[in-house]
């Protein structure tokens, strides 16, 4: 079993609000990141795969499959978005690290033809990070 | 699939990795550099991993405003600009090489009562890492 892993970096704004919590609830709960205004970060998402290399071309699952796969997947939805109002899949859903890491798992484990998903880290900051780790992986996926 | 959240901390200490019950020669030549009396330093990088369900009402596993202060109050605040040796009771016994460190990190992270620890790991320098999974710890 070898894991490959491709890294990209998006730009969105995002905030935590939930609309059953009083006003108060809401900025005791969630602090700073409950201005409305909304705040963004340079998300980092590291997707990697495991598999065993295709013996014809000795890859797992090519590169560059798995770069557009992620531009379109990704990118196209979250880059330069606010993810509040403009993804689909994060609606009624406050879009803290792990519910995006969560979304991003979902959305892209069907797309994943040959190999299988292994691990999505999704970076909020060089300082907080979210692991979606496959239920069958070893562990060693889940390690920095 | 599992999910987990990692956050990043960082603090300054210095330490001395000496056994008392090895001679002056053996810690010498066991701890090289590290024996030396005075002391040294490093810049240590923490990540403390939690797992557990995502709370529906705040999409989270666990909030921040509840572990910051925690790691703050039960490490940080003991660790960050002391000396390891002199100043953290537990380790008037044990020599605070950065496994150790780890283990005592995570003796004292796993009651943080919102979530369940996963991880402890340490970044010495970085170029070492050392850490201990919720699995490890007895």
């Amino acid at each position: 079993m070898i894991r490959i892993t491709r890294k990209v970096e998006f730009s969105a704004s995002h905030f935590y609000h939930n609309p059953n919590f009083s006003a108060e609830e809401n900025r005791r709960v969630f602090g700073k990141c409950n201005n409305p205004h909304g705040h963004g970060h340079n998300y980092t998402l590291e997707v990697t795969i495991a598999g065993e290399p295709d013996p014809a071309t000795g890859m797992v699952l090519d590169l560059k499959e798995l770069k557009d796969i992620l531009q379109r997947e990704v990118m196209d939805r979250m880059d330069h978005r606010h993810l509040n109002y403009e993804v689909r899949e994060l609606a009624g859903k406050i879009p803290t690290c792990e519910n995006i890491a969560t979304v991003i798992w979902e959305i892209l484990e069907p797309k994943i033809t040959r190999g299988k998903l292994d691990r999505v880290r999704l970076y909020e900051s060089p300082n907080l990070f979210a692991d979606c780790t496959a239920a069958s992986s070893n562990g060693a996926g889940k390690r920095a | 699939m599992n999910l987990s959240l990692t956050r990043r901390y960082d603090f300054a200490a210095s330490h001395r990795l000496h056994a008392p019950n090895l001679s002056a020669e053996a810690n010498q030549r066991i701890y090289g550099k590290c024996n030396n009396p005075y002391g040294h330093g490093h810049n240590y990088a923490l990540e403390v991993t939690v797992t557990g369900p995502v709370d529906p009402a705040t999409g989270m596993i666990a909030n921040l405003c509840d572990l910051d202060p925690f790691v703050e109050r039960e490490v940080l605040a003991a660790f960050d600009q002391k000396n390891l040796n002199e100043e953290v009771a537990e380790f008037r016994t044990v020599v605070p090489t950065t496994e150790n460190v780890c283990r005592e990190i995570f003796r004292r992270l796993q009651s943080f009562p919102a979530a369940r620890l996963e991880r402890v790991r340490i970044e010495e320098t970085s170029k070492n890492s050392f850490e201990i999974g919720a699995e490890d710890f007895v």
